[in-house]
């Protein structure tokens, strides 16, 4: 197939914004491309194929060469974006009538043609194309293909259209490259499963599910093993004679973010663990670890400000030998002596909490107020490490959320089902001077009536907008939940929320009597863990 | 022979035939007016004496509702002509919307053509363009950019029955101009195969009766306002564009948002409002058919009337043709909010 059908998916996907339709049109994708077609375009969506060849100057003189000044200046200026106002001008020559190019020839010839001439390259495959696809062609070479489809949405969608379950796929994604062909064939049921072998592959992580009253008083005490829940970003460290690899939780590649790391993983092994910053022995606030994320490339100043370290929590692969089988126990024990004779620098392994019974622990889960803590762990001593969310294996519990009495300040509809309910709300509390400082947004928490209501309230009581965004006459208290406050230099009121999500309206207080600025700072906590 | 700037007149109220002594789609209340076609920034209510096409008349009267449409209505077929001290007039189909007309003038061996809006993509639902020579062009330039051109629209069309067929428990609710772009749609829609039922926003009920009553026919149309949530999945649901992501689509089975409409080919434009399925479906002249017209019915002078002036006027000088913008008020101005998106 050829590029206008990408185009359309490309479009399509853009206009988007629903998990579930993105899903469907992906694997109507899967189904309906040959190779190496499907796998080119599943790469040019999720990343892991970028071109740059095209820079802005060279599709600026392209579109000179063929236009009147006056006319491109005049539409560049409505259009606004580049790429999309060169693909809506673009007159094709008279006469040309070859077919469009598909996605292989197109990757073929980029890689193979000469630097000067891949303006007259461009140029042909342009009159070739209608409006759609000719913008498609220009960002997929210059780099710019943005459409909200992750790596993971991907798995999930070849997961849901083969049949195969979504952990085996990501065990063997990360070894088979560009543009699949393996991976297809196994999963349109004509070969077998690909191994890949020594490659640094993402193994699907063990989840937890949050723990609920009803579980706790059913707990074994000797059955289980506690550690810290960490507020920081969990990651898989996979490192071997094939290469390195700092994976996300969902399988993404972050290891370009945390190039220290990567340096100290000389090791040959895969581990489990939580990225955090970690400045002398105290972990920082997660607002310093966002400092690091989604960065390509990474300056010797951040990682100097934002120092980052892993904490380990368990170990899957000692060389080669897999422990995933293995229980709780021996994992951790092989942890231990596996850390102690490695010994990896900017490294250290989550320590167990000792405690007597339940009672105990959650008088220690209550005693936790550093925000870098979210709450605890537990893991049964017996479990083995299973791929996703298997119940009764491990527990989150999260210490009781801090609340604050805010007041609605701005609202802005959602997006999906939610696009037709102003759904997003700002709310802020009371600073010493009587202005109402906004202090955080929250999306969820509510019930449906109560959105209903909501909504209805905030167009009825709507005293100014700004493009999307309404804002509100102060009537509304919202008592916010959130997990931790944090010092914040990037809001108005100095303070962030983690987590913040609406408990309940409280619709019989005046909003005079909401929080004080003061008592959110009182609840930041930087306390040493 | 006398300059069509001697007797056809730029005014406050619009463009004002001076030996005629009427109005063509006049902006405020006249004596005498001549009206192309039903669009509310062209045909307004509470004149004394109009004249158009029996379509015309039609609409303005489903519309304003009975005795507002002109005291008294005079009906005037394509190609009849007749004579007011001394001015011959007769219409030409202008292709924008059912019944819509060019106004062609003459006095004195000098020829205007008034073109009202336009379009020279084939429509079911209207007479197509016929272009007459004529010594000033006047015309509209609504997406007089070079950056418009519209796609075909039965390709734009198949994109919506192919979403239909991916999502076949959603809703497709598309946004559309009540008149014109709604019945061309559901007769598009007709000649692509589509026999099931087209379900309609209330707005859009009183002009699909009054196309049907005037011949045009649009097949089994729903109101979606009464249906069940059940029976509209897998519907196709024409609404103005203003209800497509609002409170409205709430009723909607997981509503999938499409407008049609000439803007929807700018990206930003189209993510604005929400819309998942933008259908470049237009009904007035792209940027193409500007210059192609202007190049048939050979004028030396163009006038143009409201849009996007400036690059029109430059292109029409680049070709040896006079440009003029008449900058008259109160065009796409009505109703801003959806006469702009359903374009």
């Amino acid at each position: 197939m050829s590029l206008p059908a990408f185009a359309e998916l490309l479009e399509r996907l853009v206009f988007t914004p629903g998990r579930n339709a993105k899903l469907a049109l992906l694997q109507q994708w899967f189904a309906e491309q040959p190779d190496p077609d499907r796998g080119i375009g599943l790469a040019a969506l999720t990343g892991e194929l970028v071109f740059s060849v095209a820079k802005p100057g060279m599709i600026r003189d392209l579109v000179a060469s063929r236009t009147d000044p006056e006319l491109w200046r005049l539409s560049y200026d409505y259009v606004g974006d580049l790429a999309e106002a060169v693909a809506l001008i673009w007159q094709s020559r008279a006469g040309v009538n070859a077919p469009p190019p598909t996605l292989a020839e197109v990757v073929e010839a980029l890689e193979t043609t000469p630097k000067a001439e891949l303006p007259a390259l461009i140029a042909g495959w342009l009159d070739t194309l209608d409006a759609s696809a000719r913008l498609a062609l220009i960002k997929l070479v210059a780099g710019g293909l943005r459409v909200g489809v992750s790596a993971r949405l991907a798995r999930v969608a070849l997961a849901e259209w083969s049949g195969q379950p979504v952990e085996d796929i990501e065990e063997v994604w990360h070894g088979v490259a560009v543009p699949y062909e393996p991976l297809f064939h196994w999963l349109d049921g004509r070969g077998p499963r690909p191994d890949p072998r020594d490659a640094p592959i993402f193994r699907p992580l063990m989840l937890a599910h949050p723990l609920e009253d009803a579980d706790l008083a059913a707990l074994q005490p000797q059955d289980w093993r506690a550690e810290w829940k960490w507020d920081g970003i969990r990651v898989q460290l996979t490192a071997g004679p094939g290469g390195r690899r700092i994976f996300s939780r969902g399988g993404e590649d972050i290891s370009n973010a945390f190039p220290e790391i990567l340096d100290a993983m000389t090791f040959h092994g895969v581990l489990d663990g939580e990225l955090l910053v970690i400045r002398d022995g105290t972990v920082a606030p997660f607002a310093d670890l966002q400092q690091r994320l989604n960065r390509k490339a990474v300056t010797a100043r951040m990682q100097r400000d934002f120092p980052a370290a892993v904490r380990l929590y368990d170990l899957l692969f000692d060389g080669h030998e897999d422990l995933r089988t293995q229980p709780f126990d021996i994992r951790r024990a092989r942890l231990e002596a596996w850390f102690a004779r490695t010994a990896p620098p900017l490294m250290d392994v989550s320590a167990l909490i000792p405690f007597d019974g339940i009672e105990a622990l959650s008088a220690i889960r209550d005693g936790a107020r550093a925000a870098s803590i979210e709450g605890l762990m537990l893991k049964r001593a017996d479990a083995p490490y299973v791929a996703g969310r298997v119940k009764g294996l491990w527990w989150k519990w999260k210490r009781d959320p801090l609340t604050v009495d805010a007041v609605l300040m701005y609202a802005q509809r959602g997006h999906g089902k939610r696009s037709s309910f102003y759904s997003d709300y700002t709310f802020g509390v009371w600073r010493e001077d009587g202005q109402l400082v906004p202090i955080g947004k929250a999306y969820s928490g509510y019930t449906d009536e109560e959105l209903l209501w909501l909504d209805r309230w905030i167009r009825n009581n709507t005293i100014n907008r700004f493009g999307p965004v309404r804002e509100v006459d102060r009537g509304i208290v919202f008592e916010v939940a959130f997990d931790a406050a944090q010092l914040s230099t990037r809001h108005k009121s100095g303070v962030a929320l983690r987590f913040p999500r609406i408990a309940r309206i409280r619709r019989d207080k005046p909003v005079e009597e909401a929080d004080r600025l003061e008592t959110v700072m009182a609840l930041v906590e930087t306390r040493a863990s | 022979m006398p300059h069509p700037d001697t007797w056809l007149k730029v005014t406050p109220g619009g463009l004002y035939c001076e030996p005629g002594g009427f109005y063509v789609d006049p902006t405020r209340a006249v004596d005498r007016a001549v009206i192309t076609h039903g669009h509310s920034d062209h045909a307004r209510p509470g004149h004394a004496h109009v004249l158009a096409t029996r379509e015309t008349l039609a609409i303005m009267t489903t519309r304003m509702g009975e005795g507002r449409a002109g005291e008294t209505q005079q009906a005037l077929g394509y190609g009849e002509s007749l004579t007011i001290n001394g001015v011959r007039l007769w219409l030409r189909p202008a292709g924008h919307v059912l019944g819509s007309a060019q106004v062609c003038l003459e006095w004195q061996g000098s020829r205007a053509v008034i073109s009202g809006d336009y379009k020279r993509q084939a429509d079911p639902t209207a007479m197509r363009f016929e272009p007459e020579r004529c010594d000033v062009f006047v015309t509209e330039a609504t997406f007089a950019l070079p950056v418009f051109r519209h796609p075909p629209p039965e390709a734009e069309l198949a994109k919506l029955l192919r979403s239909v067929a991916l999502f076949p428990e959603r809703t497709h609710v598309v946004g559309c101009y009540s008149l014109g772009k709604c019945q061309r749609l559901i007769a598009m829609l007709r000649e692509a195969g589509w026999d099931r039922p087209v379900h309609l926003h209330g707005a859009h009920v009183a002009l699909c009766r009054t196309y049907e009553a005037l011949g045009v026919p649009l097949g089994d149309l729903r109101t979606a306002t009464v249906a069940k949530k059940e029976d509209l999945k897998g519907a196709i649901v024409l609404a103005p564009p203003s209800a497509v992501a609002d409170r409205w689509a709430r009723r909607l089975n997981e509503p999938v948002p499409a407008v049609a409409s000439g803007w929807m080919r700018v990206r930003q434009r189209a993510k604005q409002g929400g819309v998942e399925l933008p259908l470049v479906i237009s009904d007035h002249a792209d940027w193409d058919e500007l210059l192609a017209t202007a190049a048939e019915v050979q004028a030396p002078e163009i006038w143009v009337t409201h849009g996007r002036e400036d690059a029109l006027i430059h292109a029409l000088g680049l070709r040896g043709i006079r440009g003029r913008a008449l900058h008259l008020i109160g065009f796409g101005e009505e109703d801003e909010a959806e006469e702009t998106v359903a374009a």
